[in-house]
C-alpha cells in the first residue's frame, strides 16, 4: 500500500489530521507500526509524526502521576517515581526497544505485547487524549480498542504506589532475558487494617487485550493475603477469560499455568 | 513516490539525503548514504543486526522511521575505529574470537558501545542485558559476553590511568 508521511509541528494539528483520516496512524516510537510498513501489510495510508516526538513528560500531583504518552520503557524503568511500574517496563524487549517504546503504543500492542497496558488495567490508569477535557478509564479504552482510531492519546495517569508491596508484576516467558509473553500479570493489592481493599489483578494473552481477572479480584477482596486466600484467588482467576493458543504456548498451557503464577505473585516467599 | 529530505549527522558528519515515504533508517543508511556496516537481517526489530546508537540511545535502525531522525546523532560501526586504530570493543571481539561469520557483529557492537557509554563497570547480568535483543547464530554468546566485559575493564583501567 503506498503511504504518506504528515509531520507536524504541534501535536493539536496532528490529532485535527488524525480526526479526519481513518486510514492515518499517528507514530510512537515505530516498534510495532514500522513493522507493519516494512512488511507492507500495515492496514493504514497515512503515517502521522509529531516533530520532536509525542509528550515526554512525567508530571506528578502528589496522589496521582501523569505520564505522557511518548515516555519510554527505558525511561520509566530509570525514573524513581515510577519505580513501582520498573517491573513492566523493564521486560519489554531489548534495551534498542525500550529505548523507543513509547507508552501511547503500547496501549495499541496486541498479545502477545502489552507488559505496561497490563500494568497499567491493574492500576485503574486514566486515559486522556489531545483536545479532550474528560479522560476515559482503561477498562473502556480496552473494552472499545481499535474500534475508533482517530484520537490521539496525550497521557496516562496512574495512583501513586507508596507500598511497593501493593503493586507486583510477573512477566512468564520461555525464553530469558527477553522473550515475548506467555501471560504476565498485574497484582494491585492494596491493603487497609491486613485485608485486602481494592483488589485488581489483570492478565495478558487470555483475550484480544490485556483483561482483569474478575475472579480472583473477588477472592481476594477484604481477606488477609494468606496461602488460603492467594489458593482461593488462584482458583478462580480464569473465571470469564479465554486464554489464546499461539507460536509460544497453546491455551490449555496457559489456563494451567496462569494460577500458579497468581498464587506465586500474591505470596513470593511462600516455600522459600 | 515522494522524497523528502532529512538531515541528521552520522558519525560525527552532517549528512542530507532524501527518504522515501516510509522508509527506514537502516535503508536511508545502507542505500542514501552508502554505510554498509548496519545489516539487515529482519526488519522486524527482532534479530538486533541493525543497531545504531541515535542521541547515546541503542536504536533499530530497521524500525525507525528515517524522518524522526531530523537532527539527531546517529552512529554506526564505521565511526567506531580511529583510522587503522580499532575501538577497544572491536580489539576484545578479535582477541575473543566473538565474531564467526560476522552479521551480527556490528549490532553487537553498538548494543554494547551504549552500554559501556552509560555505565562502564557493568555486570555480566548488565551485558547480557544490553545484548538480549541481538542473536547471534554462531558464537553462542559466551565470547561476545567475555569480549564486552574485558573491553570493560579495559576501558576502565584507561580511564584510572588518565
Ligand atoms: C523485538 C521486539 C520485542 C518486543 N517485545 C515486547 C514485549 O516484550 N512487551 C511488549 O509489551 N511489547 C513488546 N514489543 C512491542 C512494542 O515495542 C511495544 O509494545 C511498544 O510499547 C509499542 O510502542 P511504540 O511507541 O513503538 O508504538 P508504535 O509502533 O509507534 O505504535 C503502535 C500503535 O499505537 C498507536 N499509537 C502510538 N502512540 C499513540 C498515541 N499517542 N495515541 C494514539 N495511538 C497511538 C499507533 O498508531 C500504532 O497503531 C516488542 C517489539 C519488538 C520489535
Ligand atoms: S534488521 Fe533490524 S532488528 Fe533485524
Ligand atoms: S557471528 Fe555469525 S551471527 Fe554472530
Amino acid at each position: 500500500m503506498p503511504l504518506r508521511v504528515e509531520t507536524y509541528d504541534r501535536i493539536e494539528d496532528a490529532a485535527r489530521a488524525l480526526s479526519t483520516n481513518r486510514n492515518a496512524r499517528v507514530i510512537g516510537g515505530g516498534t510495532l507500526l514500522m513493522r507493519g510498513v516494512n512488511a507492507g501489510v500495515q492496514g493504514f495510508d497515512t503515517v502521522i509524526v509529531v516533530r520532536g516526538g509525542q509528550s515526554r513528560e512525567i508530571q506528578s500531583d502528589g496522589a496521582r502521576l501523569e505520564i505522557g504518552a511518548g515516555v519510554t520503557m527505558a525511561s520509566i524503568a530509570a525514573n524513581a517515581d515510577l519505580a513501582f511500574l520498573a517491573p513492566a517496563a523493564r521486560v519489554v524487549g531489548g534495551p534498542a526497544v525500550r529505548a523507543a517504546a513509547t507508552v501511547g503504543g503500547n496501549l495499541f500492542a496486541r498479545p502477545p505485547f502489552g507488559e505496561l497496558t497490563t500494568a497499567l488495567l491493574a492500576l485503574g490508569a486514566q486515559i486522556h487524549y489531545v483536545g479532550h477535557g474528560t479522560p476515559q478509564s482503561i477498562d473502556d479504552f480496552l473494552r472499545e480498542r481499535g474500534r475508533d482510531r482517530t484520537r490521539i492519546v496525550r497521557a496516562v495517569s496512574v495512583p501513586r504506589i507508596g507500598d511497593p508491596s501493593a503493586f507486583r508484576f510477573v512477566k512468564v516467558t520461555r525464553v530469558a532475558p527477553k522473550g515475548a509473553a506467555i501471560l504476565s500479570i498485574a497484582a494491585h493489592v492494596p491493603m487497609q487494617g491486613g485485608r485486602v481493599t481494592g483488589a485488581r489483578i489483570a492478565v495478558s494473552n487470555m483475550g484480544p487485550t490485556p483483561l482483569r481477572a474478575i475472579g480472583a479480584e473477588r477472592a481476594l477482596e477484604g481477606q488477609p493475603l494468606s496461602d488460603d486466600t492467594a489458593q482461593r484467588a488462584a482458583a478462580a482467576m480464569m473465571e470469564g477469560l479465554s486464554p489464546l493458543t499461539d507460536e509460544l504456548a497453546s491455551e490449555w498451557y496457559r489456563r494451567e499455568v496462569a494460577p500458579v503464577h497468581l498464587r506465586r505473585l500474591l505470596l513470593p516467599n511462600h516455600g522459600r | 513516490m515522494a522524497k523528502k529530505p532529512v538531515q541528521f549527522r552520522l558519525n560525527g558528519d552532517e549528512k542530507a539525503v532524501f527518504a522515501a515515504e516510509g522508509e527506514n533508517l537502516l535503508d536511508v543508511l545502507r542505500r542514501g548514504v552508502g554505510d554498509l556496516t548496519p545489516k539487515f537481517g529482519c526488519g522486524q526489530g527482532t534479530c538486533g543486526a541493525c543497531t545504531v546508537i541515535i542521541d547515546g540511545e541503542p536504536r533499530l535502525s530497521c524500525i525507525t522511521l528515517a524522518e524522526t531522525v531530523e537532527g539527531k546523532a546517529v552512529s554506526t560501526v564505521a565511526g567506531l575505529a580511529d583510522g587503522a586504530r580499532l575501538h577497544p570493543l572491536q580489539d576484545a571481539f578479535m582477541r575473543h574470537f566473538a565474531a564467526q561469520c560476522g552479521y551480527c557483529t556490528p549490532g553487537m557492537l553498538m548494543a554494547a558501545k551504549a552500554l559501556l557509554d552509560r555505565n562502564p563497570r557493568p555486570s555480566r547480568e548488565d551485558v547480557v542485558d544490553a545484548i538480549s535483543g541481538n542473536l547471534c547464530r554462531c558464537t553462542g554468546y559466551e565470547a561476545i559476553i567475555n569480549a564486552i566485559l574485558d573491553a570493560a575493564s579495559g576501558a576502565s583501567q584507561n580511564a584510572r590511568r588518565v
